[in-house]
């Protein structure tokens, strides 16, 4: 019941070359617009969302990361599509916005109601606390490794 | 103890970040035997629902003119400052 439930190969972009924040979200939004996950309206619904309140989390060590979502009536059905940069893009800091941060890995969500997805955002909040689990995706050159990385932690949060 | 504490969890769409939060603060309050109602919301719904709180934690800026306790921060998401962050949310809390 975690995140490679809502998260298909079709939906993963390696080493993605993306300009500006918007880019990629206009990038990985069509992946999950063409899969019926989400409504036209989404992907700008959603670029408009980061200007206001952006979603940049400034994490330990030099990988950063950025969980760009909008208000759930724009989805269809939870889902999650995810990037790796080919180069660092700037996202600013959801806690304090003026302050940019350079995102290496995007998770884009579709998100319905709050208790809908709850296993599949507190995955998400444990792949960003696990340095080990950045890096391999950062590694990864095809999206069934992605998926083996997230299997790898579904196992190891059960004894947490 | 004298009634439960009440928390008001907010982020942007009410339904992503505080979530998480929420039910993370509930699962290390319930560690520390602190019992306490969470109620999430939009970050934009704090001025009106800040009066039924004891105190307001969030992931994005929000509204602080209204007397209540604000704690600011990302500790739920990135895990960094996490125990430190506990601390400040108990005593605020006074509990």
């Amino acid at each position: 019941m975690g995140l490679n439930q809502y998260l298909s190969e079709s939906n993963i972009l390696l080493g993605l070359a993306a300009e500006s924040s918007s880019d990629v979200i206009r990038q990985l939004g069509k992946t999950l617009l063409k899969d019926g996950y989400v409504k036209e309206s989404y992907i700008d619904a959603v670029i408009n969302w980061e200007k206001t309140l952006p979603t940049g989390l400034p994490l330990d060590g030099d990988v950063n990361v950025a969980i760009p979502h909008t208000d759930i009536e724009h989805v269809n059905k939870s889902a999650v599509a995810m990037a790796t940069l080919a180069k660092p893009v700037t996202f600013q800091n959801m806690v304090g916005p003026s302050e940019s941060v350079a995102v290496k890995i995007v998770f884009l969500l579709a998100l319905e109601e709050p208790h809908a997805q709850i296993e599949m955002l507190q995955e998400v909040a444990g792949v960003v606390q696990n340095a080990g689990v950045l890096k391999a995706l950062l590694a990864a050159t095809d999206p069934k490794e992605v998926l083996l990385a997230f299997e790898k932690t579904e196992t190891d949060s059960v004894s947490d | 103890m004298i009634g439960k504490k009440r928390i008001l969890v907010a982020c942007g769409t009410a339904v992503a970040t505080s979530t998480v939060v929420a039910k993370a603060v509930e699962e290390a309050l319930e560690k520390r035997g602190i019992q306490a109602t969470i109620q999430q919301c939009k970050a934009s719904e704090v001025p009106s629902k800040a009066a039924d709180a004891d105190l307001i934690i969030t992931t994005t800026p929000v509204a602080t003119d209204h007397g209540k306790p604000v704690i600011q921060t990302l500790a739920f998401l990135t895990g960094i400052g996490k125990d430190a962050v506990l601390e400040q949310i108990i005593e605020k809390l006074g509990a």
